[in-house]
Order: structure tokens, then C-alpha cells, then sequence
């Protein structure tokens, strides 16, 4: 209750510092003329955040499913964690923004080159952490599964990996909060719809409040997105609140 | 065991070491904190390294290590899905609700380790260390987080479970070792050498009102106390 209090306060802030400055709308649009937008041009932001949202979840799952694998292999082969592993950690420190050119170039205006940046940056924090998860198993869980005579495979598929789902699922949170990231930068670069295309589009138009409008939904999205995948977090990982 | 050796870097643990413990029977290894009693137990176990197991063994640590997301029957099991040996675990998994049942848990059999309560739990780590039915069953201070009472029940549980198997039982409490020991061996010093076997009168779990008993807690407390100079 209370944050929704300070957002209404802020946003009466807002309207009011327009009105009293007689700020120009295509320079500053108040909260109301946004409002107005939204509920305007509602179709098209509609079909503008469809296109994003297909983005997203498509570089989220493509992010979770390549950071996972890339976590197990490092986890279960000493080799691939010699060579690649350092890799990884290098792929980082190219800012996606600079890159993202270079994917449009090569994956072109569509879904791909968007859905492959969002990935880009989703995957490494799932690598990250289900790796760390890999590696911290109870050291009590690894001496009983020896003493049961198991495999390494075995401990790894059964006792390591689900051991490490927790870790995974924190992993999937931060991948969820910044997915939105990946797909805006590309539609920025170079695209033919969604809401980053359309921010663009209108502020290059002046039409500053549907700029706004679209960030708003951009925002709601983002949002749904994250509290989605905490949601299945909570349901495939029930016991991640117990300290084991 | 003959002529094993403990070592952590240049901390000796033991050396020459060579014990022998009775088939069948329950040793009690009774020593105070740091003597190295588990990492005797951990040797014999084949988990330091270098230290290969002579015989194959189930091991029960001092806590549960239950596993969160599996019931509590898939845990007892779980030496049999580790192996992935589908016929061995269908085989064992009447036995898995027998021993369950034993201990107390058959109404618990789908429930998650978290439902449980700490005796609970190590009923359940019991039952899963007899399931996997192997010639020697090693137990490191099983019943040390325990409440009195529950620890009472849990005793007299495990010695009623252990009867004809061949049991290592490592603990600091004198009066556990009393219980639930057929043979009681004190280890002392650093590095460690362990006593000549004390075997006590009667069977377990002993009854400790018994006059004779405190006579040889007192015996054992002395031995652990004096050694410790």
C-alpha cells in the first residue's frame, strides 16, 4: 500500500511541476496526457508489447536453457572448465549495447537478432549461480552418496543438480529482471516493431507521451515477467527456504 | 583394520593402528571431541582420501542428511537409486516400508523430510542406513543433537535394529556407549591409541538403573578425563 502512495504522490508531483512550468508536451507530457495515450492507442501497444513479450520469453527460455547446460558441463568435466569457463567471464565484459549492431547485422531486423540478445545477457547469470549451486553441495549429501557406491553421474543428476535448483531459481529471477534489457537494446538497434521500436519511432515524432506510454507498458511487462518466473520458482523448487 | 594410518597434511591422527570389531556386534568407540573418532569412522567409511574401503559399508553421520525433495520412503531408498538398479529397488522397497514401519514412520512414508520433527528425521536416517543392508553399518554421534528422551527412544531403537549386525558406533557420551555397546573401546591421546575392548554384563540396550553400570560409567568417564592430561 504504502509504495503505491508514494507513486500516486510522485506522479501528482509531475503533473503539477507541467503545469506550473507550462512545459511543452513533446518535451515533458503530464501523467494524465500519458493516461489519455495509453488508453487511446491502446491496440497498438498492445500488438507493439506482444512483439516484445515474445522476445523476451523466447531469449529467457533460450538464456535458461543454454546457461543451464553450460553450468552442468563445467560442473561435471574439469576440461570444459579449463578452456570455455574463462570465456564466459570474458563474454561479460563486452557491453551488450556495443555488440548489438553486429547481431542486427547478422541476424537481421526480426525476432532472432532480439531474442539473441536477450539471451546474451540472461545466460550468464544462470550459468553463474547453478554453477556456484554445482559446486556448494552438502559435503554430508557427497560422502553418503560414496559410501552408497553411486557414480559421478549419478550424484551429479540426482543429488547435486536438485541440490543446486535453489541457486538456479535465484539465477532465473535475475535472468527475468534483466530480459527486458536484452530485447530493447535490439529493438533500438535496428527493428520493425515493439515497444523499444516504438519508443524510438515517437520520440523521433515528438509524440513524447506515447513514448511514455510504451515505457509504461514496458515496465508492466518486465514486471509480469519477473513475478512470473518467481512464481514457477516457488512451484518446482518447494523446499529452497530450508537452510540444508 | 591393520596398520592404518590418519593423517591431515602433517597432523597425525593415528599410525600402526590395527583393531578388530566382533561380527555381529555393536563397538561402541567412545573418545572426546577432537580425538579423531570420526576420522577414524571416515577411514573406515573409504572417505579420506588414500584410504581405500575394505568392505562396503552404510554410513549414518551425525546429522540426518535427508534429502529435501524426495519423501521420506524415497530417502530410505536412496542407495538403490543412486545405483540405478531398478530390480534391487524394486526388491528393497518392501523391506524400505518394514523398516519404516519399525521405526515408527509408516504413516509418514509420502512426506517430505520438513514435515517431520528432528526424531522424525533420524528415525528416518536409521531406517535408510539399515536399508542398504551392507555387512558393516558406521554410525558417527547418530542420536548427538537429540533431546534426552528422544535420544533414549532412538538408543533403544537402534539397538533393537542392530542385533546380528556388525556396528561401528562412534560417540563422546559414556553413557551412550553403555546402551547400546556389546564392546566399548576409549580412544585417547594424540595421536590416538585405543583401549583394551571393555564388554559389559548383560544385553542391549542395557538398562542404566543397573548398580553395576555406574560403576563402569564412572570407570570410563576417569579414563576419558585422565588421558586427556
Amino acid at each position: 500500500m504504502r509504495p503505491l502512495i508514494t507513486a500516486i504522490g510522485l506522479l501528482l508531483g509531475w503533473e503539477a511541476l507541467v503545469w506550473t512550468t507550462g512545459a511543452p508536451p513533446y518535451i515533458l507530457p503530464p501523467p494524465s496526457r500519458v493516461l489519455a495515450v495509453m488508453v487511446e492507442r491502446f491496440d497498438l501497444l498492445l500488438a507493439e508489447a506482444a512483439w516484445t513479450a515474445i522476445e523476451m520469453i523466447v531469449g529467457l527460455l533460450l538464456g535458461l536453457v543454454l546457461g543451464a547446460v553450460l553450468a552442468i558441463v563445467f560442473a561435471a568435466s574439469v576440461g570444459w572448465r579449463r578452456w570455455a569457463l574463462p570465456l564466459v567471464i570474458v563474454s561479460q565484459a563486452i557491453p551488450v549495447i556495443a555488440i548489438a549492431p553486429l547481431l542486427v547485422l547478422w541476424l537481421g531486423y526480426g525476432l532472432a537478432s532480439k531474442v539473441a540478445m536477450a539471451a546474451l545477457v540472461i545466460f550468464f547469470p544462470v550459468v553463474s549461480t547453478l554453477y556456484d549451486g554445482l559446486r556448494r553441495t552438502n559435503p554430508g549429501w557427497l560422502d553418503l552418496s560414496r559410501t552408497m557406491d553411486a557414480s559421478p553421474a549419478a550424484t551429479l543428476l540426482q543429488i547435486r543438480l536438485p541440490a543446486a535448483l535453489p541457486a538456479f531459481a535465484s539465477g532465473a529471477r535475475i535472468a527475468a529482471a534483466v530480459a527486458p534489457i536484452g530485447a530493447v537494446i535490439g529493438e533500438w538497434v535496428g527493428a520493425s516493431a515493439g515497444l523499444g521500436y516504438l519508443m524510438t519511432l515517437s520520440l523521433a515524432r515528438g509524440q513524447t507521451a506515447l513514448a511514455f506510454a510504451a515505457l509504461v507498458v514496458l515496465c508492466l511487462l518486465g514486471l509480469a515477467l519477473y513475478y512470473a518466473t518467481d512464481w514457477a520458482a516457488r512451484l518446482f523448487v518447494p523446499w529452497q527456504s530450508q537452510g540444508e | 583394520m591393520r596398520d592404518a594410518r590418519i593423517a591431515f597434511g602433517d597432523r597425525l591422527v593415528a599410525r600402526d593402528l590395527t583393531l578388530e570389531f566382533p561380527a555381529g556386534r555393536t563397538t561402541c568407540l567412545l573418545g572426546r571431541s577432537g580425538v579423531g573418532k570420526t576420522s577414524l569412522l571416515r577411514w573406515l567409511a573409504g572417505l579420506l582420501p588414500d584410504a581405500p574401503r575394505q568392505q562396503p559399508v552404510a554410513y549414518m553421520a551425525q546429522s540426518d542428511l535427508l534429502l529435501p525433495w524426495l519423501s521420506v520412503l524415497d530417502n530410505v531408498l536412496l542407495g538403490y537409486r543412486l545405483r540405478r538398479d531398478r530390480s534391487a529397488l524394486a526388491a528393497a522397497e518392501p523391506r524400505a516400508r518394514a523398516l519404516l514401519a519399525d521405526v515408527g514412520l509408516a504413516d509418514r512414508l509420502g512426506d517430505k523430510p520438513n514435515q517431520l520433527s528432528g526424531g522424525m528425521r533420524q528415525r528416518a536416517a536409521l531406517a535408510r542406513t539399515l536399508c542398504e543392508d551392507r555387512p558393516v553399518v558406521l554410525m558417527d554421534e547418530p542420536f548427538a543433537h537429540l533431546d534426552a528422551v528422544t535420544r533414549l527412544e532412538l538408543q533403544d531403537l537402534a539397538a533393537r535394529l542392530l542385533a546380528g549386525r556388525t556396528a561401528v558406533l562412534v560417540t563422546h557420551d559414556p553413557l551412550e556407549a553403555l546402551r547400546v555397546g556389546h564392546q566399548i573401546r576409549v580412544l585417547s591421546g594424540t595421536p590416538f591409541i585405543v583401549g583394551p575392548p571393555i564388554e559389559p554384563a548383560g544385553v542391549v540396550p542395557r538398562d542404566l538403573a543397573d548398580p553395576a553400570l555406574s560403576g563402569l560409567h564412572s570407570g570410563l568417564v576417569a579414563q576419558l578425563r585422565g588421558q586427556a592430561r
